[in-house]
């Protein structure tokens, strides 16, 4: 079975390049546009892999990780987040929130399932 | 980057990043040792770069990497920024402008020379050389040591998948290392309790190695250093140059967990922890040599065996029986060598209860003085390991309860200083250590008042005065009137007779008004296998633990008869008391005409048993009883004999003790 991912990002382009890329590569790929959707999908079904914006309205990606973090059901749960710069302390937030990794945009297709890769293990 | 052509886009973002990189560098011009200066070229060109890719300008992302791996050693401080570099760099910005506003043909040349100019740059710095030599990745592989931080495992990175892409590089040797795997109680399952440390062989680039851990090496213990006996310092240069993909270039962080606090500080972020002094014995050579030897005699009896299964052999029952007897020897031999092997003296087990009591007199404010007796008495480790526990309480219980305050000495009349002795002896198979205060001793009548009140006993009920004293060994009894830090929370007593029995040990505890209690551990010297005398009473074989076997003697038909109702015997001018088995088993069988009294011994008390025959010494594995025979007393445990039947295992201290209980008796009723 190919494995889920939730991507969640306010630029409905960017969900788009997300899209073509990770279902290109075989995965399942889901999508919301912001932190207060994405967290009822995470909760509605479980994903493999959540892959989300940091900077979104309603509720941004630190708020949705520490949110995701605090449910046991997504102890465990790889969740990548998408930065815009190498912003070190933004990145310091993030993992402290509880991500499992990042990814610098702009990125291209092959890094996005190269990191995907990587925390899925397949 | 919404709705509008991403082209167009990219072009205002990078003309808007060559401006920033253009104003860094010209103010570097003005202060070359400026590190945030330095960054800040590196970032926008790496940013430049990664954008360049993924719209498309492959040219541009190709130059500007080159300017960005160059300029990368710059800001590791392995070239000085000069401003023949900045020069050189900022023409570089120059082309790169050149490469997103046209089309990327011709410019070639152009490019190439600006990077020669910028390699002669940097080997103008004055660095280049010696990088250049290092910068060769180690081609034996490397030595990883790795340690993942403690909440990695919850935020979904997994260990195993780390270590899988590990192992795609090449032949990869892994070792798990659990010294720091808590106990059951303490283990928190999210967390991830492994260190493991890798050897990688084949031709790796330390960059490749940095990034699968590129999400979590900020925090975690990582060490790689090549295999080859190079200098360990030489690694943390080499990968200036590398090919660094640009995903990976955040991964630039300090490898050295030294730079990070680490969430504890005690732990050394390569090589081995020192093993916990608790978990090794010291071992003396020549004992070790015995057991090499009994090894290799195994060895050779077992190549004997396959011989003689191979092979029909003249006189193949002889030759059976004399291996197995070479066996049953070596067998015995190895265990008693490997028994000795484990034994360590309690002297460690009573040091550790100075810095106990020296703390128990502070927190209780009474002058408390530690006497110890017998340290060199040796015990098994593991049994010894178990006895910490109990002695803790009881050590706890002695200085709390027992012993009283100085004023409190004053007046009774003994000295201020309380004294708590621990004394280790061995008796038989048997380890006997003592735990004798010179408190007030234990109070009857509040053992007594607290048990009644608990409704452990009947108002009233007649009790011994061993009885009323086990009362505190009862689940849920204490007798503190207030719950002190050290003891009285009703936890204790219980819980160490529990711990000595599962020890198959004995505890018991004797107490004078005003002068003190005595608090004594049985514990047998070994935990799982004997040496038992094997006899039959009746029908039944019962086995005696050898160790506590003095002697075998005939009881005569004509002693036997002139004994009645006496039961005792005299030994070398001391009367023993014996106990008919028979009787006691009540086995409805008539006596052997040859009975035999086997004599057993604890300490200095002895008694004899009586059987009908003494089959012989027999090693037996004992077998715990099942939970419904724990009232039994009179038996220890069962063991299988060579034939397959059951036979029971005699507790000797419980019949000694059965045995003192008749003699006081008879001696009572004159």
């Amino acid at each position: 079975m190919s494995a889920s991912i939730l991507t969640v990002d306010d630029s409905p382009s960017l969900r788009m390049a997300i899209r073509i890329a990770l279902s290109g590569a075989g995965y399942a790929v889901t999508e919301a546009e912001d932190g207060v959707q994405g967290l009822k999908a995470a909760t509605a079904s479980r994903f493999d892999l959540i892959i989300t914006d940091l900077n979104m309205p309603n509720m941004d990606g630190l708020t949705m990780i520490r949110e995701l973090r605090k449910s046991p059901d997504q102890c465990g749960t790889p969740i990548i987040f998408l930065t815009t710069e190498s912003d070190d302390s933004m990145k310091q937030q993030a993992k402290a929130a509880g991500a499992t990794g990042w990814l610098v945009k702009p990125f291209v297709p092959e890094q996005l399932i190269k990191v995907s890769r990587k925390v899925l293990g397949r | 980057m919404s709705g509008q052509d991403p082209i167009a886009a990219f072009r205002i973002e990078a003309a808007d990043l060559l401006d920033q990189i253009e104003e860094a560098l010209l103010d570097l011009g003005h202060r070359l040792d400026d590190r945030d200066l330095v960054d800040a070229v590196f970032r926008g060109l790496h940013t430049l770069k990664g954008s360049g890719a993924m719209f498309g300008f492959d040219a541009l992302a190709t130059f500007t990497h080159h300017c960005e791996s160059a300029f990368d050693r710059v800001r590791k401080g392995l070239v000085p920024a000069t401003q023949a570099l900045v020069a050189v760099i900022l023409s570089a910005k120059d082309h790169m402008r050149a490469l997103i506003d046209g089309d990327g043909t011709g410019q070639e040349a152009a490019g190439d020379a600006i990077l020669q100019a910028l390699q002669a740059a940097i080997e103008g710095a004055g660095a280049a050389a010696a990088p250049d030599t290092v910068a060769e990745p180690a081609k034996a592989g490397w030595r990883l040591s790795f340690r993942l931080p403690p909440e990695a495992m919850a935020n979904g990175t997994n260990p195993l998948m780390l270590l899988d892409e590990l192992r795609e590089f090449g032949e990869c040797r892994v070792i798990a290392r659990v010294d720091r795997v808590p106990m059951l109680p303490d283990l928190v399952p999210v967390e991830c309790h492994i260190g493991w440390d890798l050897e990688l062989h084949g031709d790796i680039s330390r960059g490749d190695i940095e990034d699968v851990f590129i999400f979590v090496m900020d925090d975690m213990e990582l060490s790689i250093e090549p295999l080859e006996t190079a200098a360990p310092a030489a690694a943390a240069v080499d990968d200036a140059l590398d090919d660094v993909p640009p995903v990976q270039l955040h991964a630039v962080a300090p490898a050295t967990p030294a730079a990070i606090p680490a969430p504890d500080a005690v732990a050394p972020a390569n090589g081995r922890q020192p093993a916990k002094s608790g978990e090794s014995v010291r071992v003396p050579a020549e004992r070790l040599d015995e057991l090499m030897d009994r090894v290799g005699e195994l060895v050779i009896v077992q190549s004997r065996l396959s011989q003689l299964a191979h092979g029909s052999v003249i006189g193949m029952e002889m030759v059976l029986r004399s291996i197995s007897e070479e066996i049953e020897r070596l067998a015995s031999e190895l265990r008693e060598t490997m028994m000795v092997l484990r034994m360590v003296p309690v002297a460690s087990l009573f040091s550790r209860f100075r810095r106990l009591i020296h703390d128990l007199s502070r927190e209780t404010g009474k002058t408390i003085e530690l006497e110890t007796e017998g340290e060199a008495t040796e015990v098994d480790k593991t049994v010894m390991e178990r006895l910490a526990d109990p002695m803790v309480h009881l050590i706890r219980n002695a200085c709390d309860h027992g012993l009283e305050t100085a004023e409190e000495r004053i007046a009774a009349g003994k000295s201020p200083v309380g004294k708590v002795r621990l004394s280790a002896s061995q008796a038989g198979g048997e380890v006997m250590i003592t735990i004798r205060d010179d408190g007030r001793g234990i109070d009857r009548e509040r053992v007594r008042a607290k048990a009644e009140s608990q409704g452990l006993i009947q108002p009233g009920q007649v009790l011994s005065d061993s009885e009323i004293l086990h009362m505190i060994f009862h689940p849920g009894f204490s007798t503190a009137a207030t719950v002190t830090n050290l003891s009285g929370r009703g936890v204790g007593m219980d819980v160490v007779k529990r711990t000595i029995e599962t020890l198959r040990g004995a505890i018991d505890i004797t107490s004078k008004p005003g002068e003190g209690s005595t608090v004594v551990l049985r514990i047998p010297l070994t935990l799982a296998i004997i040496d038992g005398l094997l006899v039959r009473v009746g029908d039944g074989r019962y086995v005696i633990p050898l160790a506590a076997v003095e002697e075998c003697i005939e009881l005569s038909l004509e002693d036997d008869l002139r004994s009645r109702g006496r039961s005792f015997i005299t030994l070398r001018e001391r009367l023993v008391p014996f106990l008919r088995l028979r009787e006691m088993f009540d086995t409805g069988t008539r006596p052997d005409p040859h009975q035999k009294i086997v004599v057993i011994a604890t300490g200095t008390e002895r008694v004899g048993l009586v059987v009908d025959q003494i089959i012989g010494s027999h090693q037996t594995v004992i077998k715990s009883m099942s939970l419904l025979h724990q009232a039994v007393t009179t038996f220890a445990g069962a063991t299988i004999l060579g034939d397959g039947g059951v036979a029971l295992i005699l507790d000797v201290s419980q019949l000694v003790a059965l045995g003192q209980h008749q003699e006081e008796r008879l001696r009572a009723a004159g």
